[in-house]
């Protein structure tokens, strides 16, 4: 099977976008895209496009057909849905598709527009269609909401505290006000986190990602074809996936996530990476206790001290690792379909030097984790540049 | 442009699982004798095809709890309410919401009890869905027993 590369990236600037369209966003990401490749549209032989639910977010099903064309890409399109990982699974999508010798190039989109909403209840009964409907959202469980039982699980069986995980919307900040393309670009106190109002006890406002609006678009090829496009391809070396059980009460221990660790462990063994030689970290903290958890499945550190590894600094910008040196999807922003593109981007940069002042300096290996719902899906990959 | 309100579901969406979302009705299986809630076809541990009906106490404790303020539409008029992973004690566990509590009175271990409720509402007008929530186990006289 043959490496598959990233040879150009584009993406808007995360935000609330009322002055533009679904449509509009991902022309300005393919457009960026295709300028960053130097490839012309007709060479794009595929396109994949990740996104969660514009169907009730813009009233608008179909969009593999709404955006290529638009772009002046007319390669047959696909949307791929696994909810808050809908673009990395787009991405692996487009990867099988490649190494399975259909096409030789593919543009992969993420986009979502969720300010088209106004009623703040839209939106979250819009976002907990990726719970269980009949059995979770149907009963009044929000996205916060079961984030705030998996923290309030984790606090009880670990003892982690809420300074801990307010230190991650602290260090998240802290890099976000350094991504021009974040849609939060200032840093908070610790005292703002832990006083912001209560979305679900024991999860308050600045535990949570934001709404966001937002579109981002690579293209991929083969190693072999790479080198026609830039002079440095980012490469995928690894990819996992894992699938659990849609609704959290359905999985056994509430402070874990066995579809990361499936994930991790298939994205490492095929990098033929360890844990220790992961440089930085693109994690899907979309509540705090989500990088927590993570911190301790991806192996940073041991179960129940992902808090206390936050607090300590140990996860801070070219700290022992860099995690969400973007910003995160806490301050960057939660476009959800979008996101994971957005981590792959992040890593382009940071691989090739190009993240200007939240630059990592270890900059050989970054790993992206991406998961959908309460953790039912979650997508790891593995990147390296070529040298 | 229409917006998501309008989209309203059927009756049958809220009452043709009945067995299962009225009263707490799973199946077991015959041969390795896993419980489940809500049934399946299929035992998911052996494989076996032989499931045969089980119903549950009705008893069971908290895993871990929520109190919501920003809830989905329909949940509105319940602000703050608690939401909550209850284990039963015959094992399977569920998600919904405990009821007859102030919010100091929730705690993880908690013993509690199956209670029929009102769940959600669709406006002044439209339908009223009607199912289970939990309550404190032995209430109304729940706090006495403690002291």
């Amino acid at each position: 099977m043959e490496k598959i590369a990233i040879v150009g990236v584009g993406n808007t600037k995360i935000g609330e976008w009322y002055e533009n369209s679904l449509r509009g966003l991902t022309d300005i990401a393919i457009t960026k895209a295709l300028e960053s490749a130097n490839i012309e549209p007709k060479e794009i032989e595929s396109s994949f496009i990740g996104s969660m639910s514009p169907g009730i977010f813009n009233q608008q099903e179909h969009i593999s057909a709404l955006i290529g064309p638009h772009s002046g890409v007319g390669a047959p399109a696909l949307r791929v849905e696994s909810a808050c990982a809908s673009g990395s699974q787009a991405m692996r999508v487009a990867m099988m598709a490649i190494n399975a010798g259909y096409y030789d190039t593919a543009l992969v989109v993420g986009v979502e527009k969720m300010t088209d909403l106004i009623d703040i209840g839209d939106v979250t009964t819009a976002l907990g269609t990726a719970s269980d409907g009949e059995w979770e959202l149907g009963v009044g469980a929000t996205f916060p909401a079961l984030f705030a039982l998996m923290m309030r699980a984790h606090m009880h069986k670990y003892g982690s505290t809420l300074e801990e995980f307010a230190s991650v919307a602290v260090k998240n900040h802290d890099n976000g006000s350094l991504n021009p393309d974040a849609q939060f670009r200032k840093k908070v106190s610790m005292e703002t986190v832990m006083n912001s109002r209560i979305i679900a006890d024991p999860i308050r406002l600045f535990d949570c990602s934001p709404v966001s609006d937002g579109a981002a678009a690579i293209i991929l090829t083969k190693e072999s074809l790479a080198k026609k496009y830039t002079d440095d391809p980012v490469y995928i070396t690894g990819t996992g996936a894992g699938t659990d059980h849609i609704a959290l009460h359905q999985r056994p221990d509430i402070t874990t996530m066995e579809s990361a660790k499936r994930a991790v462990k298939t994205a490492f063994d095929m990098a033929k990476i360890k844990i220790k030689d992961v440089d930085f970290i693109e994690v899907h903290d979309c509540f705090t206790i989500a990088e927590v958890i993570t911190l301790e499945d991806v192996g940073f550190c041991k179960k129940g001290q992902g808090g206390k590894f936050s607090l300590d600094g140990e996860t801070a910008l070219n700290s022992t690792i860099s995690v969400n040196p973007s910003g995160g999807l806490k301050a960057k922003g939660h476009p959800v379909g979008a996101t994971g593109i957005y981590q792959v981007i992040e890593v382009f940069h940071q691989l090739r030097n190009e993240a200007g002042k939240r630059q990592v300096k270890k900059n050989d290996i970054g790993v992206t984790h991406n998961i959908g719902g309460s953790g039912a899906t979650c997508v790891v990959n593995v990147f390296s540049r070529g040298d | 442009m229409f917006f998501p309100e309008v989209i309203e579901m059927s009756v049958p969406r809220f009452w043709r699982r009945i067995h299962s979302l009225y009263r707490l009705e799973g199946n077991k299986c015959s041969k390795c004798k896993t419980l489940y809630f809500p049934e399946r076809n299929r035992c998911i541990k052996c494989n076996s095809n032989e499931m045969e009906p089980f119903f549950y106490s009705g008893y069971g404790k908290v895993v871990s709890y929520s109190w919501v303020y920003t809830p989905p539409k329909g949940f509105k008029s319940s602000i703050p309410y608690c939401l909550s992973i209850i284990e039963l004690d015959e094992g399977p566990r569920l998600t919904t919401q405990i009821v007859a509590v102030d919010q100091d009175e929730v705690s993880i271990d908690m013993p509690v009890e199956f209670a029929f409720r009102k769940i959600s509402s669709e406006g002044e007008e439209g339908v009223i869905t009607y199912g289970f929530k939990f309550r404190p186990k032995g209430y109304p006289n729940h706090k006495k027993k403690k002291k």
